[in-house]
């Protein structure tokens, strides 16, 4: 039985691979990661994400495991969130966080930009509805000073009302004083984060290497 | 003089002028040095009879000796700046030569002007280098290092500094010993200790040249820190080598134990250098803390503590430069935090000024003390030198990119590999080094002109034509991008993201540890050295705060909102409207009485005049002080952002009644006096309206508190109790001037404030 299971998930694995652009000894190590996580389980459940001490003094951490869960990230075109994930699933998560190739083309380059990006934007699109509203990105920035105490909390709306009128400036220039805003749009996303190089920021270093004595421990 | 400036145009003249005056200065120095009696008076008295007979007072006498190291020095970097500045009035030429390479010239020139005087003239002391001309410079490098791309890059440079340089001072100097040990060339008597001190000196990239030059290619982040950081950080492994060799050649034999010291030595040199760096940056960090009652000398503590740990590290042996970069990126996030905001500016501009100062006086000595010194010309021996340092360079470079690709993410590509190997300049460091050579070295001579040319090579051939390549084989450039609120907010949304993904894979990497030391540095380290509650400030408000403290500077001064586009969006354009709106002529009445009141105050600045206002009362500008009414001006134009989106809340007026007249307007005002909004709302009074007078009106300016974070020292939003107060105040002022039914309708029309 081992043989013919190991057999079975090194095909897997191989298709997993070419479908998610990791190499075999990531998806290995990623699925030793997966089994630690779910505690041997076929599938990931949010209760098992949120047990993770690293994330604890994490303020996005109830979006990054919202993250995982949610299913447009999961390449299915629907809003929803799902409730358990299968290592398929989350190696598509995790592979927004592949860094970019050395030798890209232009095209190939953009459609990676475009992949984090909506991301990025799916993270602040909680209600699915394909823009970002001002409460929403208050929220965000609320969540993101949310360990800064009193102060952060405050400023933060002012902050994301800033960076609203900001986004309100430079994607629709002159507004007559009775237009409303409606929120950003994938498009203005993109726009207002023309020059952020998200693709080589964007990347977490998956090892080569056997990660599981480097664990930082759940 | 209208005949000299019909006569020559513009530019022209003012070239002759400054030529003109550099001849007068350089004559007048060289006559007056000439030892000068105190009784050499213009008016006559006579010489011969000097003992006991009376002199005629001298009304009018020349001491030069009392003033002359003062009046040289200053003539000097006088001289040095009129240079700087005649460069820019010809643009051809700025746009095509860099300037390192005219000041060369320009100090070649004038190093020959002095020989033909018959003077000596002055050779680039290395003490006064080091000493005085290089701390500036990289003072301002080390305080102004763009941190991020510094620490995600630093196992790079630290590889190409140390290996890249180890490996071009052996490279250089074994083959340089090979080259002598040729019959043919007549130096059999170098021999491999000289040749290693020699290779050594010359094989560090120069972080002076390296900045003059790639300062005004604008090259994309990367290259340029790499390059950069590369030339700061091999002080150390420059000083280590060439006192090594120093020793050596001295001593003249190499043993093992020697070679292990040296390694020993590299350690303690460059963590020593770091080490003290630290420690004066803390200690600087710790005394701004304190300067809260004494903000006039709050740049001087940056200044004096970073030179202090310069010196404190030199008097050791041990790295200045890297003393000098670790002080000022350990201080600067602290000491920002703590001083004012002139005083950052002052900082920011002095050391600008001085680091500009030193550059151009190097240069320029550089360029004379070629003339001056001593010469040795070798034809082969130097041109061997040039030819060496281009290939081990790029030798180097390709060696080392290929190993390092492999643990980097964002691979360096061959366009980068080539700018960072064209890129590395020599400069006044090797030439200082040189000098400082004993005169035992018998090959002094030679090594210094070999020096010189190298520099003379690197600053003019690759400075020159750095910038045509660059735009030849399209290197990606900087991003001339303001800062924008979005991206900042990106920026530490990613930080979390990656830290929290890196938390889900399971692994400790760059951002837990990133992490870890923020968290470190925000509960211990902040809270002693950043006064007040500021320490517990994250970056993102601090960002914020200071681009609106930017943009409130900048309304100040221009007048109007800054926006890169012109763009009418406003506030009130994204708040979701819960209430059906007012009509639009309303609105616009509203806005109409706001923005006059703005620009009453508008009037008292040096900005454009609306002509409905042009009259105005002189009386009123003696009662109150400019910066009282600035500080007003700021906080209204901030307001009518604030009182618009609270207008369109308040002012619920039914659909049917359309009619705009001014007294209905007011009538309809004040019968809705009951406001409604979801917010917490500041209760309104409606006294009885005297008739308001000017001096009314300044006194309630002179009560309007000042906004906290708009003052230098930021103190945090303590300010929202009083910014209601503020909004109360307002209001209450706007409605009491709506409400006054005025005398005369017609007048208010025009100018609804005129009696507020």
């Amino acid at each position: 039985m081992g043989a013919s299971q190991s057999a079975r998930t090194e095909h897997e694995f191989q298709d997993l691979a070419d479908r998610t652009g990791f190499s075999l000894e990531q998806i290995g190590n990623l699925n030793k990661r997966f089994r630690q996580l779910s505690k041997n389980e076929e599938t990931l459940s949010r209760q098992d994400l949120a047990s993770i001490s690293a994330l604890d003094n994490n303020p996005l951490r109830a979006q990054i495991i919202n993250a995982f869960f949610d299913k447009r990230n999961l390449r299915q075109n629907e809003a929803g969130t799902v409730q358990v994930i299968g290592f398929e699933e989350f190696l598509m998560v995790m592979s927004h966080f592949r860094p970019a190739a050395m030798h890209i083309t232009e095209e190939e380059r953009e459609k990676l930009r475009r992949e984090k990006l909506r991301f990025l934007f799916n993270m602040h699109d909680t209600d699915s509805d394909g823009t970002i509203t001002l409460e929403e990105y208050r929220r965000a920035v609320e969540e993101l000073l949310s360990k800064a105490g009193t102060i952060g909390q405050e400023t933060a709306k002012a902050i994301a009302d800033a960076a609203m009128l900001e986004v309100a400036s430079t994607t629709r220039g002159k507004m007559e004083p009775d237009e409303f805003y409606e929120g950003i749009t994938f498009e203005n996303f993109l726009q207002i984060l023309k020059t952020f190089d998200i693709e080589t920021r964007m990347h977490v270093r998956f090892l080569n290497m056997d990660t599981a004595t480097m664990r930082c421990g759940k | 003089m209208p005949a000299f400036s019909c006569a020559f145009p513009g530019y022209r003249r003012d070239l002759l002028v400054i030529v003109f005056v550099v001849f007068v200065g350089i004559g007048l120095h060289v006559e007056a040095s000439a030892p000068a009696y105190p009784s050499h008076g213009t008016e006559g008295s006579h010489l011969t009879n000097i003992t006991n007979t009376k002199k005629t007072f001298p009304v009018l006498a020349v001491n030069y000796q009392h003033v002359r190291k003062p009046f040289e020095i200053a003539l000097w970097i006088l001289l040095a700046l009129l240079m700087k500045l005649g460069f820019h009035l010809i643009p051809r030429l700025s746009g095509v030569v860099p300037e390192s390479c005219l000041l060369i010239v320009v100090g070649l020139l004038v190093g020959g002007l002095i020989k033909v005087i018959g003077e000596e003239p002055p050779v680039l002391d290395s003490q006064l280098f080091f000493l005085c001309l290089l701390p500036p410079i990289i003072l301002d490098a080390g305080y102004f290092l763009p941190i991020r791309p510094f620490t995600e890059n630093v196992g790079t440079i630290l590889v190409f500094a140390v290996i890249g340089t180890l490996w071009n001072a052996f490279f250089m100097g074994g083959l340089l010993y090979a080259l002598c040990q040729i019959e043919s060339v007549g130096l059999s008597g170098v021999d491999l200790l000289a040749c290693l001190l020699f290779g050594s000196i010359v094989s560090a990239v120069d972080p002076v040249a390296v900045l003059a030059v790639f300062e005004e290619i604008h090259i994309n982040e990367l290259v340029h820190i790499l390059v950069f950081g590369e030339s700061l950080l091999n002080d150390a492994v420059t000083v280590v080598l060439y006192n090594l060799f120093d020793e050596f050649s001295k001593v003249g034999t190499v043993t093992i134990l020697d070679v292990f010291l040296g390694v020993v030595c590299f350690f303690v040199v460059s963590l020593g250098g770091i080490l003290v760096g630290a420690i004066y940056g803390f200690l600087a960090a710790f005394t701004s803390r304190f300067t809260s009652h004494t903000r006039v000398i709050e740049p001087l503590f940056v200044f004096l503590y970073s030179y202090m740990a310069y010196l404190s590290s030199e008097m050791f042996h041990l790295s200045g430069i890297m003393a000098l970069i670790a002080c000022g990126v350990v201080m600067r996030p602290y000491v920002e935090a703590n001083i004012s905001h002139k005083s950052y500016t002052t900082t920011k501009y002095f050391l600008k000024m001085w680091s500009s100062v030193s550059e151009t006086l190097i240069f320029i000595f550089l360029g004379v003390s070629t003339v001056a010194g001593p010469h040795a010309w070798n034809w082969t021996f130097v041109i061997t030198t040039v030819i060496l340092c281009l290939v081990s360079r790029v030798l180097g470079v390709i060696g080392l990119t290929f190993i390092i690709n492999k643990f980097r993410i964002v691979k360096l590509t061959k366009k980068d590999q080539f700018i960072v190997a064209y890129g590395g300049l020599r400069g006044a460091i090797a030439f200082s080094l040189g000098y400082l050579l004993s005169n035992s070295h018998k090959m002094r001579n030679l090594f210094l002109t070999a020096i010189i040319t190298v520099i003379f090579f690197t600053v003019f051939v690759q400075g020159m034509t750095i910038r045509p390549l660059v735009e030849l084989l399209a290197v990606k450039k900087k991003k001339e991008s303001k800062p924008s609120i979005n991206e900042e907010i990106h920026t530490e949304f990613l930080d979390h993201l990656l830290t929290g993904v890196e938390g889900v894979c399971g692994h400790y990497g760059h951002y837990h540890w990133k992490e870890k030391l923020n968290r470190f540095n925000k509960t211990y380290v902040k809270r002693w050295l950043i006064a007040g509650e500021n320490f517990k400030e994250p970056e993102l408000i601090a960002f914020y705060r200071k681009m609106e403290l930017k943009q409130a500077i900048m309304m100040v001064e221009s007048g109007q909102l800054p926006s890169a586009l012109p763009s009418t969006v406003s506030m009130q354009n994204i708040q979701p409207r819960v209430i059906p709106r007012v009509s639009k002529k309303q609105e616009e009445e509203i806005r109409r009485i706001l923005r006059s009141n703005l620009q009453n105050n508008k009037q008292k600045m040096r900005s454009r005049s609306y002509s409905r206002h042009t009259l105005f009362d002189a009386d009123e500008e003696d009662n109150v002080s400019e910066v009282r009414l600035r500080k007003t001006k700021m906080e209204m134009e901030r307001r009518v952002s604030v009182m618009e989106r609270r207008m369109s809340h308040y002012l619920t007026v039914p659909a049917n009644r359309e009619s705009p007249r001014p007294g209905v307007r007011r009538v309809r005002f004040e019968s809705d006096n009951q406001v409604f909004s979801a917010d917490s709302v500041p209760t309104v009074h409606f006294e009885q309206p005297s008739p308001p007078s000017t001096p009314d009106a300044v006194s309630l300016e002179e009560e309007v508190p000042k906004r906290p974070s708009l003052k230098a020292d930021i103190e945090g939003p303590r300010g929202n109790a009083s910014d209601n107060h503020q909004e109360e105040l307002d209001y209450q002022r706007l409605a009491r001037c709506l409400s006054d039914p005025g005398p005369n309708k017609d007048k208010e029309e025009d100018n609804p404030f005129m009696s507020c």
